[in-house]
């Protein structure tokens, strides 16, 4: 196994808590992760984006010019970081934000997610991340589902821990809606 | 065998620190090193240690030194342009044969520079970076569990030899988080107890002076000659590196911390296409592994040097193996972007081919 | 007929019996003396760790039968701090002169006093760089002539004479700050009086003590020792006051 995906969004969307929570599952499944956080000057507002290099070896590089998967939540990283995603590769679109579908690209699999109005859905719309996280979990399979929801007891504050049945829903939705997507 | 944690590099050297015995931390903040003060804050209280937040970069290496003299494991971190108000204290522990960590996590300059990942500093660490022709231990970890690992080693190193010791690592290691094992701590036998050091709760017998002053008839000399005589045994001693496909290599590429992550991934990607490329990443830059690239290149093998800088490393790698055809493809800081495995594979197959 | 023979003086056991490279009429020699009686007095010589500074005071180790940690220019408060963490019951103390204390060292001693470190200083202030010869020193008097003063010091361009004693005196965490001279019998038996003070304020664990010792440079002044003596009682005294400050 050898995968990594990058994430971009605005702070505050919640991008590099799912990049520690998809290193930090796959580290609980035995295998060996690298998450590089890298982000704007300002602390809410700014561009948040990290990296997460999964391997059942040794993790190379921490970054990546290429990667092979991007989750996209907003205009800004889709204008930035979406021509730079691998041929071949997966582009997760958030379609609530972005308006550009990923036409001017054709070899490259791509599923555009209305993530804001889903996470409304499951009742707040914090968990636009985690609607991400669950539909790029059903695309790669990099890790289990339920991996992902063990790791998410350690990554969130304890004091946040009643939320945890609404974060697993939004993983689920967001799986469901990348299944449905692709098949 | 103990759960792995997920944890950032700069958390892994504060907790390395601690199980290696460190009671005594003195520092100022500074991006990107302050999570490893947040931590010992924390954390040190709860094992008797002191924590002083000096008001300083002079005043923190200064409390090291006198922590140090009195026979304490001591620490201090920062980042480049502390480091560099540091350095007179360095120079007077070298002098007075202090051992104790100094942390630098780099950001790039000169000057106030930015907070990017930078090597930058690697001629200020390796070259001694303050007055007086001294050299200080410099490790280079490439990962989380090296953070933790080279920081209790260099502590070992340090109090070994009486002298200091560095740990030389980026943004890119200090912020980024990966698996780590912890395991315990255990002295090395024949480290010995410090009986040059103000130990104890009085003298014990004759007066002890730690100092750096020698104004007698060639005392000075002879100590400049003690100290590098110390320098020449670590040299055959205590030398560290990684190889990677040396074996069959025709290309060697090389690499120390951040950038070898990313030179390691641009030599699987190397060799996948089917180039004969291997990897040499020295663990200690000081001393320097010389006798590896020597060892290396005896078919005349080509050396291609990464560094997050304008070229500092390659000096020491041409010093190494005179003679031998070395490249150099580097990043000043302050690019606003890291270099790729991708940009470094590029430069891999132009050498390769040429 | 017996002859009955008290003994009036003896050198303190604090000190070594060898001879110091002070300047004839220099009162670093007094200074030292006061200290090591000081820690006579408490019986603490074999505990007692001394930071010695940079400057005509940096060969603490030669004089003083004592541990002994040299420190960089300025750095003495920063250097006993550290040591003062690791061995807190031991008594430790910085012996610095005024360019190193109140002028590159002025971080250093005023962040060391405002912690509370449970150290003693004793501050030699004789207006001069001593060791470097005879430079403007942050004690230089206005007006006083040095090697780097030779039209005198002029206070609107080098500014003032610096009055530590008083400085620190206004920091919570100082417990003990004075000033004393050593020019005359009854300055010295007074600055004795101090020094212990200063010590026994550390040994309590009140917190930070300091001592400002002013004393001739008759060297670097150009004067002869009986002129530089009356020099410290006609022109320093009354700049710089005596008296306790603080505790």
């Amino acid at each position: 196994m050898n995968h990594d995906v990058f994430m971009a969004g605005f702070g505050g969307q919640g991008v590099l808590l799912i990049g520690n929570l998809l290193a930090y599952a796959t580290i609980l499944e035995g295998n060996n992760a690298s998450y590089f956080p890298a982000y704007g000057v300002e602390k809410r507002g700014g561009a948040a984006t990290c990296t997460v290099v999964m391997a059942d070896g040794d993790v190379g590089s921490p970054v990546v010019g290429a990667p092979e998967a991007a989750l996209l939540l907003n205009p800004l990283s889709m204008e930035k970081y979406y021509s730079r995603v691998r041929p071949g590769g997966f582009a997760l679109i958030n379609s609530s934000l972005v308006e550009d579908d990923g036409s001017s690209r054709d070899d490259l699999k791509k599923v555009c997610i209305p993530a804001n109005e889903m996470a409304l859905q499951v009742g707040d719309a914090r968990l636009v991340n985690m609607i991400v996280l669950g539909a790029y979990l059903e695309h790669s399979k990099v890790v289990a589902m339920d991996s992902v929801k063990e790791a998410l007891k350690y990554v969130l504050p304890e004091r946040n821990h009643r939320f945890l049945p609404l974060n697993y829903e939004a993983l689920e939705r967001g799986a469901t809606f990348c299944r449905q997507a692709l098949a | 065998m103990t759960k792995r944690l997920f944890v950032k590099g700069n958390e892994a050297v504060a907790m390395g620190a601690l199980e290696a015995g460190c009671r005594y931390y003195f520092g100022y903040p500074i991006t990107p090193q302050s999570d490893i003060p947040e931590y010992i804050s924390r954390e040190l209280p709860k094992l008797g240690g002191e924590f002083i937040q000096a008001e300083s970069e002079i005043a923190s290496i200064n409390m090291l030194l006198g922590a140090s003299a009195c026979g304490a494991r001591a620490m201090t971190s920062s980042s480049s342009p502390g480091i560099s108000l540091k350095q007179e204290g360095v120079s007077y522990m070298a002098g007075s044969e202090c051992p104790g960590l100094i942390v630098n996590i780099c950001r790039s300059g000169p000057g106030l520079g930015g907070i990017d990942a930078s090597q930058a500093d690697y001629f200020q660490a390796t070259k001694g970076g303050g007055h007086g022709g001294y050299h200080i231990i410099v490790l280079a970890p490439a990962s989380v569990q090296e953070m933790y690992d080279l920081t209790m080693l260099a502590f070992d190193l340090s109090d070994r030899y009486r002298v200091p010791a560095m740990i030389l690592a980026d943004a890119v290691i200090g912020q980024m988080k990966e698996a780590l094992q912890p395991h315990p701590y255990t002295a090395p036998a024949d480290l010995e107890p410090k009986n040059w050091a103000l130990i104890g709760e009085g003298r014990a017998g004759e007066q002890k002076i730690v100092k750096s002053l020698y104004l007698g008839d060639g005392e000075l000399e002879a100590h400049n000659n003690k100290l590098h005589a110390k320098y020449a045994v670590m040299q055959e001693k205590e030398v560290r590196y990684e190889t990677v496909a040396l074996a069959d290599a025709q290309l060697i590429v090389t690499a120390y911390g951040s950038t070898a992550r990313i030179a390691k991934t641009a030599v699987r990607l190397a060799r996948e296409e089917g180039m004969k490329v291997g990897l040499l990443r020295p663990i200690s830059l000081f001393p320097f592994p010389k006798a590896a690239y020597r060892q290396a290149t005896q078919q005349g093998q080509r050396i291609l040097c990464f560094e997050l800088n304008n070229g500092q490393m390659v000096d020491d790698v041409r010093l190494a193996v005179p003679g031998i055809e070395v490249d150099f493809y580097g990043r000043p800081p302050g690019a606003g972007s890291l270099p790729t495995p991708e940009e470094f594979l590029a430069q891999i197959r132009s050498r390769y081919e040429a | 007929m017996t002859t009955e023979m008290k003994k009036v003086f003896s050198r303190p056991e604090s000190l070594k019996d060898v001879q110091t490279h002070f300047c004839p009429g220099c009162q670093h020699g007094t200074t030292h003396r006061l200290v090591a009686e000081a820690m006579d007095h408490f019986g603490i010589k074999d505990q007692t760790i001394g930071v010695a500074s940079v400057g005509c005071s940096v060969f603490l180790y030669g004089y003083f039968d004592i541990d002994v940690i040299e420190a960089p220019h300025g750095r003495a408060p920063a250097v006993a701090t550290g040591a003062k963490r690791v061995h807190p019951n031991r008594p430790v103390f910085t012996y610095q002169g005024d360019g190193d204390l109140a002028a590159i060292g002025t971080s250093e001693i005023i962040h060391a006093a405002n912690r509370g470190e449970h150290l003693t200083v004793i501050f030699v202030n004789n207006t001069t760089y001593g060791m470097t010869g005879g430079q403007m020193a942050p004690t230089t008097m206005p007006g006083q002539t040095t090697s780097t003063t030779p039209y005198g010091r002029d206070v609107t361009k080098a500014g003032y004479p610096i009055k530590m004693a008083e400085l620190l005196s206004g920091l919570e965490g100082v417990a003990y700050s004075a000033r004393v001279a050593v020019d005359t019998p009854k300055h010295v038996l007074q600055a004795a009086k101090v020094i212990r003070r200063a010590f026994q304020t550390q040994l309590d664990g009140k917190g930070f003590a300091f001592v400002e010792v002013l004393a001739a440079c008759p060297t670097n002044w150009g004067m002869s020792p009986l002129q530089a003596n009356e020099r410290v009682g006609n022109e320093m005294i009354p700049y710089f006051p005596l008296g306790e400050y603080k505790g």
